[in-house]
C-alpha cells in the first residue's frame, strides 16, 4: 500500500507540472462539447431546392408554395426546364431538383392522377434519404388537400391515422442525444490515451528499467499508473456533465450517481486497454498510433453517430467487443430515459467482465523480465 | 529487508555473485557465451570490454532483468531464474541510460526511490541528507533535474542506486559521457561505497578507469578472455597500461 502511495505521489506531480497537461484537461471538453454537439446533427437544414415548372397553373404554383413554408427549403431558382436544373445538381448548387411536367394540373382534373419528378443529389446516402423524405412528405400533404377538395370540401376521413409521439427526446433535439455519446468519448479519449502514452514515456527515457529493477510489484505499478488517470477521468465526466447542463440543458432524468458508477468500472476497462496497449510499444508514436486505431474503429462502431440497430449483422455481434458501444448506450438510457440500474445491469456486468479480461492482460503483459 | 539464515551465510563465506557456463542468446547470436566468475563481498569487480562485447546484457542477467538462456548464477545467494524479485531486494542498478526523473526535484527523486524500496520516510529524509552531503549538493534539493549538468545527475544516479544500502551495486557505463574531473570524483565515490561493505559491479569502455578497480574481467564477443587484478594482468601480458592489456588481447582473437 505505502508503495502505491509514492507511485501515485509521483504521479501527480509529474502530471501537474506538466504544461500541456491542464490546458489539455480542461480545454478538450469544452471544445469537444461545444464544437461537436452544435455541428454533428443529422437535421437537414438549408436544401437549396431548384424548380422546373413547365405546367404554370394554379395547381403547379399552390405546390410549389407548399415547399415555401417550411423553414428548411431554400428555393434556389426557377428554370425553364430539367438540363439546366441537372447542370445545377451537378455542380452541387442544388439539392434537390421538383420537375412539374406540362400538363399536371388537367391530368389532375382529368384522370384524377399526375406524377412530378423529384431528383434528390444523393452523394450522402443518409442525408438524400431525409431530404426525400421531406420532399415526399409535402407532396403528400399536398395530394391529401386536393382529394379533399375533389369531395367538395367535405370532411373525409381516412381509413387508417397515425398519430405520433416521441418519448425520451420529445422535441426530436440532436443535442440531447448526441451530448451523452460525446461525453463517453471524452472520457474515453482521456483514459485510453493518457494511460498509454504515460507507461511509454517511462520506457523512453528510460525509468521504467529502473522501477524494473526494484522490487515493486507488478499490480502496484499497474495501480499506481491507473487510478491517477481514472480520477482525472471521472473528474473530466463531472465536468463535462456540467457543462452540458448549463449551456445545453441536457436533460438528466436518471440518477447522477448511476452514471458514475458505470463511468467507474467503463473507465478501468479503457485504462486496461490504454495500458495493454502500451506493454506493446515501444515509442511514444508507436502508442499513439496503437490507441488511435482502437479509438477511431471502437468509435465508429459505437451508435455514436450511426445507429447499432442499423448496422449488418456481423457488425452488431463485433459491438459485444466494444467496450463505448456499452457505455454510450447505458448513458443515453440513464441520462436520456432514467433506467435504473436493473435496466443496465447486462451491460454493465459486460463491461466489468471486460474490464477484469483488459487489467488482466494488462498485467500479464507488463513483464519486469524480459 | 529479507533476514534469513541462509542469505546471511553465503553472505560471509561464499561469494556475492557466482556465474557458472552462462549463456544468453537472441535467436542466433550468441550475446554471451558461457561465462564463468565469483565476485566477493566488498570488491571492486571491473567488467570491461568494447561496445556490443555482451557486457550490458550479461549485467542485465545478474540484475534480474532478463533471463539466461543456459547455466547458472546466483546472486546474493539467490538464483536469477527462479528468485528475481529477492535479487531485486538486494541490489542498486544504475542503467546506462539516464534514469532520474527530469520533472521531479532531486528530494522527489529520492522519495521515489526510496520509498518503492521500503525504506521509512524518516530513513529516507536521512539517507538523502546523507548522499547529498557526500556530494555536497544539498543546496540543490529542491531544484528540478532538469536543471541541473549532467555530471552531477550521473552522480545523483548513483546515490539513488545505493539509498536502501543494498548489498551489491550494478554500475552500467557510470561515466559514460562526463568530464574527466567528474570522472575522478565518481570513483572516489566507488571506494567510499565499497568501504561501506557494498560491492560493486562496475562496466566500462574507459581501461584508465580499469585501474582502479579490485579485479578485472575483460570481455571479447561474449567471452571473458582475461580476468584478475589490473596488476598480474599487466604482469602476465607484458603491458605497461590496461589499455595496452586490452589492445593485445582484442586484435589477438
Amino acid at each position: 500500500m505505502r508503495t502505491i502511495r509514492f507511485i501515485l505521489q509521483k504521479e501527480f506531480r509529474q502530471i501537474f507540472r506538466n504544461k500541456t497537461m491542464l490546458p489539455v484537461i480542461f480545454v478538450i471538453p469544452i471544445i469537444q462539447l461545444l464544437i461537436l454537439a452544435f455541428a454533428v446533427t443529422f437535421e437537414i437544414r438549408n436544401i437549396n431546392l431548384v424548380v422546373v415548372d413547365q405546367d404554370h397553373t394554379t395547381t403547379s404554383r399552390a405546390l410549389i408554395s407548399k415547399f415555401k413554408a417550411p423553414k428548411f427549403y431554400t428555393l434556389k431558382s426557377y428554370l425553364p426546364n430539367y438540363d439546366q436544373a441537372a447542370e445545377l445538381l451537378k455542380k452541387g448548387q442544388a439539392h434537390q431538383v421538383l420537375v412539374i411536367p406540362n400538363g399536371f394540373e388537367r391530368d389532375i382534373v382529368k384522370d384524377s392522377k399526375a406524377s412530378v419528378k423529384l431528383v434528390t443529389n444523393a452523394i450522402d446516402g443518409s442525408a438524400a434519404a431525409i431530404m426525400n423524405a421531406y420532399g415526399n412528405g409535402i407532396i403528400m400533404d399536398f395530394n391529401q388537400e386536393l382529394v379533399v377538395e375533389s369531395m367538395g370540401g367535405q370532411d373525409f376521413k381516412q381509413p387508417m391515422q397515425v398519430s405520433y409521439s416521441y418519448w425520451f427526446n420529445p422535441e426530436l433535439n440532436y443535442t440531447t442525444y448526441m451530448v451523452p455519446g460525446i461525453l463517453a468519448l471524452l472520457v474515453t479519449i482521456i483514459g485510453m490515451f493518457l494511460s498509454s502514452m504515460n507507461v511509454v514515456r517511462e520506457k523512453e527515457i528510460g525509468t521504467i528499467e529502473q522501477i524494473n529493477v526494484s522490487p515493486i510489484r507488478k499490480y502496484q505499478f499497474v495501480i499506481g499508473k491507473l487510478l491517477p488517470f481514472w480520477l482525472i477521468a471521472l473528474f473530466e465526466l463531472a465536468f463535462g456533465l456540467t457543462l452540458a447542463r448549463i449551456i445545453f440543458s441536457i436533460p438528466m432524468v436518471g440518477s447522477v450517481p448511476l452514471v458514475f458508477l458505470v463511468a467507474a468500472v467503463y473507465l478501468f476497462a479503457v485504462l486496461g486497454i490504454g495500458l495493454f496497449l502500451s506493454t506493446l510499444a515501444n515509442t511514444q508514436q508507436q502508442a499513439m498510433f496503437l490507441a488511435w486505431f482502437f479509438a477511431v474503429v471502437f468509435i465508429m462502431m459505437s451508435g455514436l453517430f450511426t445507429p447499432v440497430e442499423s448496422m449488418p449483422y456481423w457488425a452488431q455481434q463485433l459491438n459485444m467487443i466494444n467496450p463505448i458501444a456499452y457505455f454510450i448506450k447505458m448513458m443515453r438510457m440513464i441520462l436520456l430515459k432514467g433506467s435504473g440500474f436493473a435496466d443496465i445491469a447486462r451491460d454493465l456486468m459486460a463491461v466489468l467482465i471486460y474490464a477484469i479480461v483488459a487489467l488482466s492482460m494488462a498485467v500479464w503483459r507488463y513483464r519486469k523480465v524480459s | 529487508m529479507q533476514t534469513g539464515s541462509l542469505e546471511h551465510i553465503s553472505d560471509n563465506n561464499g561469494p556475492i555473485i557466482e556465474v557458472q557456463d552462462l549463456v544468453k542468446k537472441f535467436g542466433s547470436f550468441v550475446a554471451n557465451d558461457h561465462l564463468n566468475f565469483t565476485v566477493s563481498r566488498g570488491e571492486i569487480f571491473g567488467f570491461l570490454g568494447a561496445n556490443g562485447a555482451g557486457k550490458t546484457t550479461a549485467m542485465r542477467i545478474l540484475c534480474g532483468l532478463s533471463s539466461p538462456t543456459s547455466g547458472n548464477a546466483t546472486i546474493a545467494g539467490f538464483n536469477v531464474y527462479t528468485q528475481t524479485e529477492k535479487i531485486k531486494r538486494n541490489i542498486g542498478y544504475m542503467s546506462q541510460k539516464f534514469s532520474l526523473y527530469d520533472d521531479l526535484t532531486v528530494w522527489e527523486n529520492f522519495r521515489f526511490y526510496g520509498g518503492i524500496y521500503g525504506l521509512k520516510t524518516e530513513k529516507i529524509r536521512e539517507r538523502t541528507e546523507e548522499l547529498l552531503g557526500r556530494l555536497g549538493l544539498q543546496g540543490e534539493k529542491n531544484k528540478i533535474l532538469k536543471e541541473i549538468p549532467l555530471g552531477w545527475k550521473q552522480k545523483l544516479a548513483f546515490s539513488v542506486a545505493v539509498i536502501h544500502q543494498p548489498k551489491i551495486v550494478f554500475l552500467d557505463e557510470p561515466t559514460g559521457g562526463v568530464d574527466p574531473i567528474t570522472r575522478r570524483q565518481f570513483w572516489e565515490m566507488i571506494h567510499e561505497t565499497a568501504k561501506e561493505g557494498i560491492t560493486v559491479f562496475v562496466t566500462t569502455h574507459y581501461m584508465d578507469e580499469a585501474e582502479y578497480c579490485d579485479r578485472v574481467s575483460i570481455m571479447v564477443d561474449g567471452k571473458i578472455v582475461a580476468l584478475d587484478t589490473p596488476l598480474k594482468l599487466k604482469e602476465t601480458y607484458r603491458a605497461a597500461s590496461m589499455e595496452d592489456v586490452f589492445l593485445k588481447l582484442a586484435r589477438a582473437k
